[in-house]
């Protein structure tokens, strides 16, 4: 048995915990308050839960692309495009035969990520196309299918049963909780109870070896870049509950950093091979409780992005073995043992 | 020995080939199809409203043809503007101000160049990372839209050339000449400069040209400060064009940007295409947008077209280099 | 014999991770002399050449050129130098013109300018002493893989290098052309430059070099002069005493009789190879030999579904199937070693486990996971019976010696349980020991009633294994040899183009 502080998922936890464990004593303990109001529970942790399920979907779907030593950056403007049609299936505007059935909306639009995903897995793996790319003209494209699905506005909805998906609550405790536990146990049977995380992994690490051994490259790469869709079409239909609309234009933004931030901290090498979904959904937690902390704080919004973006070079540089190496030369030997850690 | 003399199937050709019958044929379409279009003044409106897009694309061709990518230009554009905004708000002068923005263009590049060397982070990981800094960094400086009100650039912004053709009066913009001569002078640094051949060596084959002798090292980081450099230099053209800075202009326009290069022929694995290629590019985005607004569509139309245009030639580019591969197996 | 050394290498040593490349190796050149560096696969002589054209930096040990020590660090340093090498693989870069791959990073310039017209002139001029009349201007990758060699021969030679090193340079030529690179290579030893020559053909040694330099395992043997050398002492030195160790491998039947076939290609095309005819027998060791390029990979790839298959049938036990992919082939019992361990044999970042296991999982299904226990089993036993030297079966793949991540590779195939082994070159650059561990686990593999295919690209090897052989040459099967028929002679013959049979 493997030691448990050698888990890939132990130092992000652990990180997790601290950086709670901080903001928590910073705040005087307000941070930790939970309130029960109508048999809902209220407070910072629950908020991170709510808020971060959404990272947490995407960073599962994230987490596989990237393990294939690839990458999905249209997420975002996926997310865009699930909103922007479940909310105007909701609303009436597109397919009015479906008198607005909530339940037919998301699975619709779960569809179309998958679509966009399948889109993704054509241009990866049959094209053989750099993954950067490829998910880079949806980036833009997608947006702009978005725009056209919603005519260029915001749609506005009025669905009791359609904000649920962001604000309700069950057992006292939101639902976009349980809907990123269930997307999570659902890739930990796939990756775990078969073999495709293995196969997922060998093609991260040398995916000519893969195709030798038998592995079916191809076919892994479109079904990851599909899962990747279907994560951001559910992650899209969650913030839009959540906002009550669909933004075409603010809908995911720029969430493609997010969803890589949170995928190298929880350790997952960005140029494939070993990954963990847990850990990248620790670290999916770990980007909300830094983006509620600043909130919280009153620091500046805008500043968050830069802080996430120097979280990301510094993830980045201390994956890079010669970065490490340059580090350890410059510091002198009675110190090694501390940069190890 | 036996010589081989066949007419070789040249991908930057054929690609260029296609992107210029596409121009001549979307302007004629476009002639035909409105008023006002079939003009010197709408040729020349491509420049004057591109200018900052194609020495953008210029730069970014530099880092596409070692192979490489840089996702940071946009940033790069609207930092540069909001910042000089904002010096220029406080009342700095102009001579100090575009040096200074220069200046960061060329350490953001050598930083990201430094980062995908020496540490060998992968160029898309990094240049992401330093896109979201520097956009970050744009709302840091100010949420709000700055007007400029300089002397100077107000100057640069309003400065042209008149042509009169029949009734017609076309112009061209003064800075659309930065724009050429960056172009020049890029494209005399790729065909008669060790540095640009040394750029084509890499993206043909790195290991060999690190065999051969040539300092890859140097050069790779110097494609990524030319592309940073063109970026901040496409962004002070920006702030003539548009007389001020706002933090969220230019969102996505690094695939414009990468899309002109592939448009005109630049092989995304490196080592094949040239800058002229991509001003071609840049010149049928333009129409694009020209002809969306003539038709009085979502400017999204745009976006999408301009998408699909991208993934047609990337197509085409794989299926290219497929045959290529195929007729060199039976050779 | 008072000639001037022109280089001297003494003590060299590199190690890398798991494996010592070289240990205290030397080497000396005089100015005007032809100097063959010889060894076995794995004896260290890329390395060595590695370290003197500064690609990899020596641990320890002194170079000395003209007089003065130098410590390339960089292949420019090297070329300042004037040492100049010509690679195994052609380095060049195809999407470069002919003229400006030989001038490439010393252009003729005027000013800041490169003068395209003196570039080309003189690209046609030098090309001229190598018989080449071909267009400068051209792009490199349209001419043939010889042609390319000669052109980087010419670089090599123009950058007025005074060490000129040749890595297996006549690997891809024809004999024609390896008359015109000897004459070449006369003509440039006339001229006073030193040129260390690296090859496997020992026939070619014999014809050029002045003088030879052995290497054994990473270490110095000698230096001889070729004329007082007689070929068998020579081979005899590369393979040193070690070898009587192989000797005992017993041959594996072929009597006619009981030929039973397994596997048979008909008219069987990819795109690289077309209308090859095959028939494997069961429990046999088959070999494919002939010289790189020959064809004999590309058989091997065209029967695995490695390659895409453009044409012809596989019939396996009498029933046609269609082998489309790997997997195909891992469902009809086949197993495949590629040649290029690194880049298509092994995961480096997976663990032993995982990497013995993968075929087996593919052929099962993935949802049909191989539970850890089952895994545990199955690498501990193949850890045990093929004597995998490692710490734990967690250990990742990459960390392990050449010769062990080749035998991991085996036990990934033999967990597949299959009834063809196809074993492409898998005893190179692995060391001495590990390489008759691997030829032993063939044949008594083939003894057990399995098939195998062997490709070696060292003829005795060859010989001491196979019990049946198909020759190849210029793609095309050139000539069958069985059982007694087998022998380093008659092998040779048919792969210089001999009789058809």
């Amino acid at each position: 048995m493997k030691k448990l502080t050698q888990k890939m998922e132990f130092k992000p936890f652990c990180v997790l915990i601290a950086i709670i464990l901080i903001c928590g004593i910073v705040s005087g303990g307000d941070f930790f308050k939970i309130t029960i109001v109508d048999g809902h529970l209220y407070g910072r942790l629950i908020d991170i839960l709510r808020n971060g399920s959404r990272y947490a979907i995407l960073a599962a779907g994230m987490t596989m692309a990237l393990g294939t030593g690839g990458t999905d950056i249209s997420v975002g403007s996926v997310m865009a495009i699930s909103g922007a049609i479940a909310c105007s299936i909701v609303d009436g505007r597109i397919l009015p035969g479906l008198n607005g059935n909530v339940a037919l909306a998301v699975i619709i639009a779960i569809l179309a990520g998958a679509i966009c995903g399948a889109w993704n897995g054509f241009m990866v793996a049959k094209l053989k196309v750099q993954p950067m790319v490829a998910t880079m003209i949806l980036l833009t494209a997608g947006r702009g299918i978005a725009q056209l699905v919603a005519d260029g506005k915001i749609v506005t909805i009025t669905s009791e049963s359609y904000y649920k998906i962001s604000g309700g609550y069950f057992l006292g405790l939101p639902i976009p909780m349980y809907i990123a536990i269930g997307v999570i146990i659902l890739f930990l049977l796939l990756t775990k109870c078969t073999a495709f995380g293995m196969q997922v992994e060998s093609i991260g690490v040398n995916p000519e070896s893969s195709r030798l051994a038998g592995i079916k490259v191809e076919r892994n790469l479109w079904i990851i870049y599909i899962l990747c869709g279907m994560t951001a079409a559910l992650a899209g239909i969650i913030e839009s509950a959540g906002i009550k609309g669909a933004d075409c234009n603010n809908c995911g933004l720029m969430i493609e950093m997010d969803g890589i931030l949170a995928v190298a901290i929880g350790g997952t090498a960005l140029s494939g091979g070993r990954f963990s979904i847990i850990s990248s959904v620790i670290g999916a937690l770990i980007v909300q409780t830094i983006t509620t902390t600043i909130y919280a704080f009153g620091v500046a919004p805008e500043l968050t992005r830069v802080a996430k973006a120097i979280i990301v070079i510094i993830v980045c540089l201390l994956q890079s073995k010669i970065f490490m190496e340059k580090v350890k030369a410059l510091l002198p030997k009675r110190t090694e043992k501390e940069v190890h850690e | 020995m036996k010589t081989k003399k066949k007419k070789s199937l040249k991908i930057e050709n054929i690609s260029m080939i296609i992107a210029c019958c596409l121009f001549i044929i979307m302007f004629i379409a476009g002639s035909v199809m409105y008023d006002h279009f079939g003009t010197l003044s709408t040729f020349l409106n491509l420049f004057n409203d591109n200018a900052y897009l194609i020495v953008v694309a210029v730069g970014i061709t530099f880092v596409l043809l070692t192979g490489g990518i840089d996702i940071s230009v946009s940033s790069v554009v609207a930092f540069t503007c909001v910042f000089s905004a904002y010096l220029l708000q406080r009342g700095w002068s102009a001579v100090v101000v575009i040096p200074i923005v220069l200046l960061i263009g060329l350490i953001n590049g050598f930083f990201v160049g430094y980062c995908v060397q020496v540490f060998k982070i992968q160029p898309f990981i990094i240049t992401l990372a330093s896109q979201f800094l520097l956009r970050g960094m744009c709302a840091v400086v100010s949420t709000v839209s700055i007007p400029i009100e300089n002397d100077f650039y107000k100057a640069a912004a309003l400065k042209k050339i008149s042509f009169k053709v029949g009734r017609t009066n076309a112009k061209l913009y003064l800075y659309v000449f930065l724009a050429f001569i960056v172009v020049l002078v890029a494209y005399y640094v790729l065909k008669y400069t060790r540095f640009g051949r040394t750029v084509y060596a890499i993206g043909s084959n790195e290991l060999s040209a690190e065999y051969m002798g040539l300092n890859v090292k140097w050069v790779k980081i110097g494609v990524y400060m030319i592309s940073s450099f063109c970026a901040a230099l496409g962004g002070v053209i920006f702030s003539f064009y548009t007389l001020a800075g706002y933090s969220l202009q230019n969102m996505g326009m690094e695939l414009d940007a990468i899309s002109s290069a592939v448009i005109g022929g630049t092989l995304l694995t490196g080592g094949v295409g040239n800058v002229c290629g991509s001003v071609i590019g840049v010149l049928i985005q333009g129409i694009i947008q020209t002809i969306v607004t003539y038709q009085n569509l979502n400017a999204w139309w745009t976006r999408v077209t301009i998408a699909a245009l991208l993934c047609l030639f990337i197509v085409l580019q794989r299926l290219i280099s497929i045959r290529a591969d195929r007729q060199k197996g039976k050779a | 014999m008072s000639k001037e050394k022109l280089l001297t290498m003494n003590g060299i040593c590199k190690s890398f991770p798991g494996v010592k490349a070289l240990d205290k190796a030397q080497f000396d050149l005089e100015a005007g002399e032809i100097h063959a560096l010889l060894g076995e696969n794995g004896a260290g002589k890329s390395t060595l050449i590695k370290v003197l054209t500064g690609i990899e930096i020596k641990d320890e040990g002194t170079i000395v050129m003209d007089k003065k020590e130098i410590s390339p660090q960089s292949p420019i340093d090297a070329q300042n130098a004037g040492i100049s090498t010509v690679y195994q693989e052609v380095n060049l870069c195809p999407d470069l013109s002919v003229a400006e791959n030989v001038f490439i990073g010393r252009e003729p310039r005027k000013g800041m300018h490169i003068d395209w017209k003196t570039v080309n002139e003189r690209t046609r001029q030098l090309l001229k002493d190598f018989d080449l009349d071909i267009n400068v201007e051209e792009r490199l990758d349209n001419y043939s893989v010889a042609i390319q060699q000669m052109i980087a021969i010419a670089r090599a030679v123009d950058v007025n290098a005074k060490v000129l090193i040749l890595d297996e340079p006549t690997s891809s030529l024809s004999n024609q052309e390896v008359k015109k690179l000897f004459e070449i290579m006369n003509m440039l030893k006339g001229k006073g430059m030193g040129i260390v020559f690296v090859t496997h053909f020992l026939d070619q040694v014999y014809e050029v070099s002045d003088r030879i330099t052995i290497l054994r395992n990473g270490s110095y043997v000698g230096t001889y002069e070729a004329a007082n050398l007689p070929m068998i002492e020579l081979v005899g030195k590369m393979i040193g005493k070690d070898y009587s160790s192989l000797e005992a491998i017993p041959k594996g039947s072929s009597d006619e009789e009981d030929y039973e076939e397994l596997v048979r290609i008909e008219n069987g095309s990819s795109e690289d190879i077309s209308d090859i005819n095959v028939s494997l027998g069961k429990g046999e060791v088959t070999g494919f030999s002939g010289l790189l390029g020959s064809g004999r990979s590309e058989i091997a790839r065209l029967i695995f579904g490695a390659d895409k298959k453009t044409g012809g049938k596989t019939i396996i036990e009498g029933q046609e199937r269609d082998i489309r992919n790997p997997l195909d082939a891992i469902k009809n019992d086949m197993a495949f070693c590629p040649e290029d361990r690194k880049k298509e044999g092994i995961v480096g970042d997976l663990t032993i486990r995982e990497n013995i296991i993968i075929a087996l999982q593919s052929k099962r299904g993935i949802f049909h996971k191989i539970s850890k226990k089952e895994a545990d089993e199955i690498a501990d036993r193949l850890i045990k019976e093929l004597a995998i030297k490692t710490p734990s079966a967690d250990q990742k793949i990459k960390n392990l010696s050449g010769g062990n991540q080749q035998k991991v590779i085996l036990a990934r195939w033999l967990a597949t349980n299959p009834k063809l082994l196809i074993l492409d070159e898998p005893t190179r650059g692995i060391d001495i020991g590990a390489k008759a561990e691997i030829q032993k686990t063939i044949v008594d593999l083939a003894k057990d009633g399995m098939s195998c295919i062997f490709i070696s690209s060292e003829i005795d090897e060859m010989d001491r294994c196979c019990s049946r052989m198909f020759v190849l040459k210029d793609k095309k099967i050139v000539g069958t040899l069985k059982g007694d028929e087998i022998s380093q002679n008659a092998i040779m013959k048919l792969m210089a183009g001999g009789t058809e049979v």
